[in-house]
Parts: C-alpha cells; structure tokens; sequence
C-alpha cells in the first residue's frame, strides 16, 4: 500500500486512531444499506408508472435515471474513498469494502443503463442507436459503463492472483477512466446547470489529489531510501504472493 | 379513402359562458384534479370541429386516447421556472410568497401608444377564454393544458404599433429578492423573449391569466404570461412587466445562453434535434411510452405559412 509519509500532518491524528476490529455485523449492514436506493427505486418508479403515486415526480422515468446515475457516481466515490480511509486510519480491514462498494458501483451503472434502455427506450434498437451515433453524451455514459466492466470481472480474488498484484492494480487504474467519462456524461446531459456535475467533480478531484500526493511520496521515499533496503523490498515483491491490498 | 389526420386540439375553444361555469363547478367539486370532463376537439378545425367546443360537465367525455389532460397537480408541481430555482419542484416551492399585486405592465417602443399600465387596468378590455393547448418543453417532455387567455392580438391592436415595427418583445420581472434564482448567473437576468410581430398576431399565441378555470399560479408565470403553443415552452415569457415593440430582433435569453442549442424561432420541429439529444420523440407527462414529436406541435396546418420559404434547420 502507497504509505503517507511517515511525517505527514495527519501523522499524529493517525496515532491517535485506536486499532479496531471490524464488527460482525459491518458486512451485512452495509451489503444490505447499498441496496437500499435500488430497492426504492424499483418501488417508486413501478408505483409511479402503475399506480398514481409521485414519488419521484412528474416524471419518473427520467427522475429514476437522474437517481440511479447520481448513486454510481456516489459508490464511486465511496470505492476510491476507501483507500485514503485505509491509510489514515490504518485499518486493514476495509479493504474488503473497496471491493463491496465497487461492484456496487457496476451494480448501479447497470440499474442506469437498463432504466435507459429498456424503461425509457423500451428497448427500440432504433432509436437507440440514433441516440448513441448523434449524441454523444450517450456515447460517453456508454463508454464509462463499459470500462467497468472489465473491473468487475477481475474483482475476484482468483483474478488478482492469475494477474499479478501490479498487473492487476494498473488495470483497475482504469476506474479513473469511468470517473472522467461519467463526470463528463453527466455534465453534458444537464440542461444549463452544472452545480451538482462540478460539486461530484470537485469530490473526485480530491481523492485524485489525494492519490498523487501519496504516489508521488512514495516515489520520493523509495528514492531516498537505502540500496540494501530496495533490493530487500524488490525481491519481497517478487517472491512474495500478492495480497489484496498491496500495490493499490 | 379516409385520410386519418392527427388528432388535434381546435386553436380556441370559444366555450359558451354556461358550459364554462359548469365545468368549473365541476372541476371545483373534483378538487381540481385533471379528470376534467373536456373533450378535446378532434379533426384539424376544418368541418364540423369548430363547434366541437368543449362539452359540459355533466357528459361522462370519453377522452380520445392521444391528448388527455394533463392533471393540475403535474402542471404546478413540475416547472422550469429559473427565477426560482433550476430544480423542476423548486418554483412550486419558492414561489409560495411571490407578491403579484401590485403589478404593472409597460407597453413602449415603437407603438403609438406607450404607457404603464396596472395590470388589472391592462387585462380589463379582453375576456379571458379556455384554450386547450399542447405544451412541448425543448427537454422533450410535454403536456396539455388548459390555459385561460385571450389573444396577444387583440392587446397588438389596442395599443397600435407602428409601421416600423417589426418584433415584439417581452420581459419577466427582476427581483432577485423574491426571486432566488436570479441570485445565480445560470442565465442572464431578466428573462426576456420575443416573437415577430406576424407570429405574436396569430390568434393561437395568447396572453395566459389562467389555468384549469383558476387564477395562474405563481409557479405557472403569475400574473401574467405568453404561450406560443407551436414553439418550444421557453418561449413564453412568464412574469411579464414589460412589452416593447422594436424594428431589430431582439436578443432573447436562452438564445444568448447558448447560442448553438437555442434558437430564436424554438418551432417544434421533429426533424432538427437539440444539440444534445433528439426532438423526434417527447415524453407526455403521465404517459409511459414516447410519443412520436408533431410538425410545430401539431398546429403546422395553422402556422407553417408564417414561415414558408424558410429553412427551418437554419433559422431553428
């Protein structure tokens, strides 16, 4: 794991920070929480178009594609959150929530993109097709789903090893990817204002920011750090299996 | 060979006083909800529709299936209304305490007769009447509405335009104090919205007081609107304290926005997509599949000569 350096302003919060277990229940709970805006918007959106409920307005099937589209970006955010969370805190433990929320994250883009395809274009190859050559803020919705996609498929424990620690963590250096693509899908779709695509921006921004200033010091370490010291470290990498949570 | 045309609305539906105060009692026992009793006129207004006005209260109407109503709750709860917000439930929620008397209305430029009037002074000559309207948002969603209006025309010929004049203009209230949204720069305020003078005397584009028989709400553009029903929604200007005629066409403020996306036309057009995403389908609010966009909103049979000749992609 990129270490904050050893003498970072947050370093005495972080000593300050009691080493805890992670309750039984955490898992379940937050399994459970993640599906609950999808168990909403099944609800309201079936409610709204079969009975004469407005939960989600006047009109749902664009409000449920608003809402489905806001909560992958939000378990994005949640998924990069993870790591910086990790480092301060110095929990190992939450490794596995970066996982949980990832798929999640899949698991909300795919809630997205079938309310697109199959409620509001009730699957019309036609239509669809126009939408996606003569507009391309479909384009790019669709191009960030789909680098997910691979993500989601190597998110098994099985993959990290037949890839390989490095392997593995440059491929999901793609998920950068889908938080650009989505931002800027989600910024062309509004009509004039962009306060919520800048604010959801502004967020990813940080644990952007974040992510260089730990690589970079990191860098900055290794460099400083003692020959004998490197080669020990090299040859621990190399040798060693990779462990879920190294290398991220 | 029958030749089906589309099912249309008759431009306006000159209701008898006596049907009129049925409905609304009606409409009032309802709680006015739109399950309102009006039969939609069918047919393009040719033979026979123009009686077809709408049937009084006591008919159980048989709603043709395309152009039903859309209920009051959707039509006052669901509105792009920037002054108070971009949120489409935030003008029903901001503008609660929106102070609409006193309320003036100035007429200037080049007319013969410039004045400020009251606007219980400005509506006073003109009898509101029910106009059943389709009402298409450039987002591609869409509604009908009955709206309570009379003419532009007839206030055009009160106050006499000059022979220079070409365009007529309209401008929303600037307050930003009743008005949150003009606090943000999303657009440049105030609001302002303009139409040729040939389209502004078409009989179809009204002066709105009302809706659904009541007094329009504050969300709705209170005390006082325009509605272009072959345009795109933005058109109408909602608010209004002034309407200047003038000789150049003047800036209007979505056009000023974003100039590529919004035109000074705005005719509903399925054939010219926004920028962005398609016209060629809209959403009816409360309907669940798309619908199939019309030529100019379906009123193409009474408007497409103001713009024979013209390319419509250019001048969008």
């Amino acid at each position: 794991m990129h270490e904050a350096p050893a003498r970072w302003w947050g370093a005495r919060l972080r000593d300050r920070i009691p080493s805890v277990r992670a309750p039984r229940w955490l898992a379940p709970a937050v399994f459970t929480a993640s599906l609950v805006p999808f168990a909403y918007v099944v609800y309201a959106l079936y409610s709204d178009i079969i009975g004469t409920t407005r939960f989600l307005g006047s009109n749902p099937i664009t409000e449920a594609e608003h809402f489905t589209g806001e909560w992958t970006l939000r378990f994005l955010i949640f998924t990069l959150a993870i790591t910086p969370l990790r480092q301060l805190t110095r929990w190992g433990w939450l490794i596995r929530y970066r996982r949980t929320f990832g798929l999640f994250t899949f698991f909300y883009a795919m809630v997205h993109w079938s309310t697109y395809l199959g409620v509001d274009m009730v699957f019309d190859l036609h239509d669809i097709l126009h939408d996606l050559a003569k507009h391309p803020y479909i384009m790019v919705g669709m191009g960030a789903f789909l680098l997910l996609v691979p993500l989601a498929a190597t998110s098994t424990k099985s993959s990290i090893r037949s890839l390989g620690g490095k392997r593995w963590n440059r491929l999901h250096q793609l998920v950068w990817a889908t938080v650009t693509l989505g931002l800027i899908h989600f910024a062309w779709g509004v009509k004039k204002d962009i306060e919520d695509p800048l604010l959801f921006g502004a967020i990813f921004g940080g644990l952007a920011a974040w992510r260089g200033w730990t690589w970079v010091s990191e860098r900055r370490a290794r460099t400083v750090a003692s020959v004998p010291a490197a080669v020990e470290r090299e040859r621990g990498q190399r040798v060693g299996a990779p462990q879920l949570g190294t290398g991220d | 060979m029958l030749i089906r045309k589309p099912n249309d609305i008759a431009s306006s539906e000159i209701t008898p006083e006596s049907a009129y105060l049925d409905r609304r009692k009606f409409l009032g026992a309802l709680g006015g909800m739109g399950l309102a009793a009006a039969r939609v006129a069918a047919g393009t207004g040719t033979v026979g529709a123009a009686g077809a006005a709408l049937v009084a209260c006591d008919a159980e109407a048989a709603e043709p299936p395309e152009d039903k109503l859309t209920p009051y709750e959707d039509i006052t709860t669901y509105n792009n209304f920037y002054e108070f917000g971009t949120d489409k439930s935030d003008p029903s929620e901001n503008a609660t305490h929106f102070v609409t008397k006193p309320w003036t209305v100035k007429v200037d430029g080049l007319v013969k007769r410039p004045a400020d009037w009251h606007v219980e002074d400005f509506l006073k000559p003109y009898a509101a009447q029910e106009h059943v309207y389709r009402h298409r948002c450039v987002e591609a969603w869409s509604m009908v509405v009955p709206w309570l209006g009379f003419p532009i025309a007839d206030v055009i010929r009160k106050v006499e335009p000059l022979p220079s004049a070409k365009f007529v203009e309209f401008t929303t209230l600037y307050d930003p104090k009743q008005m949150p949204g003009q606090r943000s720069g999303v657009l440049d305020w105030p609001y302002v919205e303009a139409l040729r003078l040939d389209e502004a005397m078409h009989p179809l584009a009204l002066f709105v007081v009302g809706l659904y028989g009541k007094v329009l709400p504050n969300q709705n553009g209170a005390p006082l609107r325009t509605v272009i029903p072959w345009k795109y929604g933005f058109k109408g200007c909602k608010s209004i304290v002034r309407m200047r005629f003038t000789d150049s066409q003047p800036v209007t403020t979505w056009n000023k926005a974003v100039p590529v996306e919004y035109g000074f036309y705005a005719n509903v057009n399925p054939n010219v997509d926004h920028p962005r995403w398609t016209q060629s389908k809209e959403r009816r609010i409360g309907e669940f599949r798309r619908r199939e966009t019309l030529m100019f909103n379906g009123y193409a049979d009474q408007v497409a000569s103001l713009y024979a000749g013209m390319d419509l992609r250019t001048n969008f």
